[in-house]
């Protein structure tokens, strides 16, 4: 599905927002409100306020438009308000941490792919070699997203940790880029490249999952495979 | 993996990688998986506003800033 191409045109709308044109509001309202909806929801508790936010926001951007001076993208301006107003609800309801304490908070040092899934680091000779690959996915010609599996990933995402879902719906649904992320959720890149990391290892163990069970691993059967391969490869290289 | 597909490995890691991958199928799926996610999730935007919130906004807009 193709994405909105980012508009460069800010000068052209803020001077149509301020003839009160309200073709131009409306595109802007719809081009920001889903990732609006998103990231308001890492800072309130429900929909219903972060909605609230949302509709907050827009009163704050129309009544502010005349002095928006340029400084930084008119997205950019949006997402800082929208921030700075979902911190204020969010205190109403008790959460209204910057968006870096709460990825702060949410560190962790589980690993992206379970540790049972590669030969120990002590094998005698395949160590940290791959016990059990990734199976290739039956991805029918829809894509990823087609029935079932469009139903396991949204709910993978649902699921994941407040800074991990915002980072990765802004990223891989709306399609923002890195740069864009980070000034608006005013986090590091490499801190940004983290959460996306573990949020996108986090959706493959599911889509995985959901593709097949991963068996028990038999180590003696799996480095008995590995060395028949081995021997096979260096046996076609004579 | 994120990192690389991020452009952000230094390059003589990056090369190590694709050395790494040449000979690791394991590895080259996984990498392959992530960039699929990476690349399909543009469907799943279920953040839309209200009709009714949508056009409250537009209302508000044009009642505040009447010529």
């Amino acid at each position: 599905m193709p994405r909105p191409i980012a508009q460069e045109d800010d000068q052209g709308l803020v001077a149509a927002l301020c003839r009160g044109d309200a073709d131009a509001f409306a595109l802007l309202v719809d081009r920001h409100s889903p990732a609006m909806v998103r990231v308001a929801m890492a800072y309130v508790p429900s929909r219903a306020a972060a909605e609230e936010v949302v509709q907050e926001t827009w009163i704050s951007v129309m009544r502010g438009i005349d002095r928006f001076e340029g400084r930084s993208s008119l997205k950019t301006w949006i997402f800082r308000i929208l921030t700075n107003v979902a911190m204020r609800v969010g205190g109403r309801e008790r959460r209204s941490m910057p968006f870096s304490a709460l990825a702060e908070a949410e560190r962790t040092t589980e690993p992206s792919v379970d540790p049972d899934r590669f030969l120990p680091a002590d094998h005698q000779l395949f160590p940290g070699h791959w016990a059990i690959m990734p199976a290739r996915w039956p991805t029918p010609e829809e894509g990823l997203l087609a029935g079932e599996t469009r139903e396991v990933i949204a709910a993978a995402i649902a699921e994941l940790p407040e800074a991990q879902r915002t980072v990765i719906a802004l990223r891989d649904v709306e399609g923002w880029s890195s740069d864009e992320v980070c000034e608006a959720l005013e986090i590091s890149a490499g801190n940004q490249r983290i959460l996306l990391h573990r949020a996108r290892s986090r959706v493959r163990n599911a889509i995985e999952s959901y593709y097949g069970a991963v068996e028990e691993i038999d180590y003696d059967a799996v480095t008995a495979e590995l060395m028949r391969d081995t021997a096979r490869k260096e046996a076609d290289t004579e | 993996m994120t990192d690389y597909l991020e452009g952000a490995l230094p390059v003589a890691e990056a090369r190590r990688l694709e050395r790494h991958l040449e000979t690791c199928p394991g590895c080259t799926e996984y990498l392959e998986q992530m960039r699929t996610i990476a690349g399909s999730l543009g469907g799943l935007s279920e953040d839309t506003i209200s009709v009714e919130m949508r056009d409250r906004l537009i209302d508000a807009f044009r009642g505040f800033r009447k010529g």
